[in-house]
């Protein structure tokens, strides 16, 4: 206890005397998230301060073990930093899915060379990936997907599309379902990796109901994607053909991750600030409003307290190995019943699409992307089948 | 302080778990006692086996010869009488009157403790004074009176009132009926001059009385804590009796929905097990996530309010009104995906439901404690 006391002191400090005061405030928008890649710009000093203090100390990725970058710290060191850095506001130094879906599928896969360089190179932000998982006709039936590499020897020739690909326009390498035996539907997919400058690339952002594109179409016309990256270090995450356990593996941690970016501060309670919103506008929240805000507060409150217990079982090895999709399950209705009532608070304000003082729309294209929370990395339709079948046990199809 | 029970609060999970489903089942406990028409609502045998067991002193300090435990473990005793719909004075006695008697004098502990301890006491605790909770206004008036005071008023709700050795009262000693300050906390023997109770039988065959304080006596040495001083004390009382109403409304909860679920995969129609139909799956679903949201906010709450944290207030709160919604969910979907067997008083679904209404109310309901969320977070 004396060791943890000890570092949570020289987390205040090393916080302290390294996060700048620009990096303490809650991010508003993706503009204020640290992506990294080849093609990253920093948005101010701070930020790239921050970042660069983190990546010397390993605290882009905490709980990684040092020779991959990381600061190998502890289950319950990690929960003391989140826990310091949540205390004066410190965003996040970088943000990635290397950092949330490659990274713990490397860890858990990868072979040592594919760690070494993979792995230092998302800590160091040095590689932004995307991941090709969904296609045209597969979105919840996902294992129906169709995109093909054809052994070719020492590469495969991969042809086909992905759908919903987050920042596929903007990332460096892909992390890619690929069906490489087509007779066999779980056992036929390949878990590759390959460079998105790769000839046979092309991408195409899909204009959403917010205004906005994060997501693209990704086209593959005979793509050539290298069995080998070098000595230990095959093209593959896990054997040829088992890509399917690695894309599972990793569908749990996305239903983590989702349901973390829904719960935890996000969704912590709304009704205070709403109320203050309400006094500058000169007004008073209307009292079935705060009602209603009062209820939604019990329940992300309460989803709070089980997003802690949920890691701190998880790292105890207790929790059901299906709980994440309850957790995505309620996380993200609650996280879209958190902008219905911020809606109803902002009153006509928050249908401002692009005026200055919405900052170009934020509340309302704030509020349409939450829409997809429930959709994207499985429906909540889908994550109640997962906790009927796997957790209640219930039969059937 | 991770969130699930470390190895000693396990172990005692486990023999609280065996203990309450083998001696204090439904058909043992509280239809024997329902259906014989027993006046107190318990077996006074089980209170003196919950003493054996040490759970009567579970949070009456080590020095008192109580376990020393905290909230946490309280619940995790009621979590398991929630689960088998055990009637016992637990709550009221070994929760909330220890807590009052914690905060007590030693003359006052040395009077009351050992026999809370051997399970020969039963005590009850008199705050509401109308059909809802509203213990911020609290107007039964304590008088000087001699060297003690003269207690006047009436109360509701005073679950085993009529069953008590001792009565914990909430009482003005000064100031006006919702002043925040002037509370005074009593310990009323079941005997005291002008106290005048009168049972009746709730829906869930427990038993509360309304009392009536006409000129009720005590002397000086029948005050909790200071005179004046009793509100800090009775929010202890509260916080304390609230994280174990919500921990027994998770086992309440949990039962319900345990039995339901075991019921969708027996029942067939349609050539199919019920539990087949995906519209019963998902309500199933998303009742089990509730369930465990209420778990996790009831020990995260207790944590807080054994660590002391100046959050317990308002989690305790949080997790009594998010224990209502998901423990009232449970029963109304138990009843429901039971069907007509669900309506018929042979099954225990319905006694779940109705436990379920009564543990609600006692306390604050979710409406209050929504209510008490947004004040406490400033709007």
């Amino acid at each position: 206890m004396a060791d943890l006391d000890t570092f949570r002191e020289e987390t205040r400090a090393w916080l302290e005397a390294n996060c700048p005061a620009e990096m303490r405030q809650p991010v508003r928008d993706e503009e204020d998230v640290y992506w990294g890649g080849r093609k990253a710009t920093f948005k101010n000093d701070a930020q790239k301060a921050w970042f660069d203090a983190c990546v010397e100390k390993g605290y882009t990725v905490p709980a990684w073990p040092k020779e991959y970058g990381g600061a190998g710290l502890s289950a319950a060191e990690a929960k003391i930093l989140r826990q310091e850095m949540a205390a004066i506001n410190a965003r996040p130094p970088l943000s990635s899915f290397g950092i949330w879906m490659l990274g713990p599928a490397l860890l858990q896969f990868g072979t040592e060379g594919q760690k070494q360089r993979f792995l230092n190179e998302i800590a160091r932000g040095e590689i932004r990936w995307c991941q090709g998982y969904s296609e045209p006709g597969s979105g919840s039936d996902l294992v129906s997907m169709q995109t093909f590499g054809e052994d070719k020897g020492d590469h495969w020739q991969v042809s086909g599309q992905k759908i919903w690909t987050s920042y596929a326009d903007q990332a460096d390498w892909i992390f890619c379902l690929v069906r490489t035996d087509k007779a066999n539907k779980y056992q036929g997919i390949t878990f590759m990796l390959f460079d998105m400058e790769s000839e046979g690339v092309t991408t195409k952002p899909i204009l959403l109901i917010s205004g906005n594109s994060p997501f693209c179409e990704t086209f593959f016309d005979e793509v050539s994607v290298p069995k080998s990256y070098g000595d230990d270090c095959p093209g593959q995450v896990g054997e040829v053909n088992r890509g399917w356990d690695v894309a599972k593996y990793l569908l749990g941690h996305e239903r983590e991750m989702i349901s973390g970016a829904g719960g935890g501060g996000l969704t912590s309670a709304i009704g205070a600030a709403m109320q203050r919103h309400a006094h500058k506008d000169g007004g008073q929240l209307d009292p079935i409003l705060r009602a209603d805000l009062a209820m939604f507060d019990v329940d992300a409150l309460a989803y709070a307290a089980m997003g802690e217990k949920f890691l701190d079982e998880m790292k105890a090895g207790k929790g059901h190995p299906a709980q994440p999709n309850m957790m995505k399950y309620v996380g993200t209705e609650l996280n879209k019943r958190r902008h219905e009532l911020m809606m109803s608070a902002g009153g006509s304000r928050s249908l401002e699409w692009e005026s200055e003082e919405t900052s170009g729309g934020k509340p309302s294209r704030n509020w349409l992307r939450t829409k997809a929370n429930s959709i994207e990395g499985g429906t909540s339709e889908v994550m109640l089948n997962v906790v009927s079948k796997r957790i209640l046990d219930l039969p059937g199809a | 302080m991770p969130l699930y029970h470390d190895e000693d609060q396990a172990m005692l999970a486990d023999s609280a778990a065996q203990f309450m489903s083998e001696e204090g089942a439904i058909a043992k406990q509280l239809r024997h006692w329902r259906d014989t028409g027993c006046k107190d609502g318990f077996g006074h045998d089980l209170w003196k086996q919950f003493a054996e067991m040490g759970f009567t002193g579970i949070l009456v300090g080590e020095d008192d010869g109580g376990m020393g435990m905290g909230n946490v473990e309280a619940g995790i005793v009621l979590e398991q009488i929630g689960r088998n719909l055990t009637p016992s004075p637990f709550l009221t006695s070994s929760v909330m009157a220890a807590t009052a008697l914690n905060n007590g004098s030693a003359e006052l502990r040395g009077r009351y403790v050992p026999g809370l301890l051997s399970g020969d006491s039963v005590f009850a605790v008199a705050i509401d004074e109308g059909a809802k909770h509203r213990p911020e206004q609290i107007a039964t008036k304590a008088e000087k009176s001699g060297n003690g005071f003269k207690l006047s008023g009436q109360k509701d709700f005073v679950i085993h009132g009529a069953s008590a050795d001792m009565i914990v009262v909430a009482a003005r000693t000064s100031g006006a009926d919702n002043d925040a300050d002037g509370i005074t906390l009593f310990a009323v023997p079941k005997d005291a001059t002008g106290l005048d109770q009168e049972a009746v039988k709730l829906v869930d065959s427990s038993v509360a009385t309304h009392m009536k304080l006409d000129g009720v006596e005590l002397d000086g040495d029948a005050v909790i804590g200071e005179v004046d001083g009793g509100r800090e004390v009775l929010n202890k009382v509260l916080n304390a009796g609230r994280i174990g109403a919500a921990a027994e409304g998770c086992g309440v909860a949990g039962g319900a929905m345990d039995m339901t679920v075991d019921y969708l995969k027996q029942r067939k129609q349609f050539g199919k097990l019920i539990g087949e139909f995906q519209a019963l799956q998902h309500r199933a679903a998303h009742l089990y996530s509730e369930v465990e949201i209420a778990r996790a906010v009831t020990i995260k709450a207790g944590q807080l309010l054994d660590g002391g944290s100046e959050q317990a207030d308002l989690m305790v709160s949080v997790a009594k009104a998010k224990v209502a919604k998901a423990a009232g969910l449970a029963v109304k979907e138990g009843v429901q995906m039971h069907g007509g067997i669900g309506m018929t008083d042979e099954y225990d679904i319905g006694l779940y439901m109705k436990r379920d209404r009564a543990l609600q109310e006692f306390l604050g309901d979710a409406y209050y404690h929504a209510e008490r969320v947004a004040q406490l977070s400033g709007y």
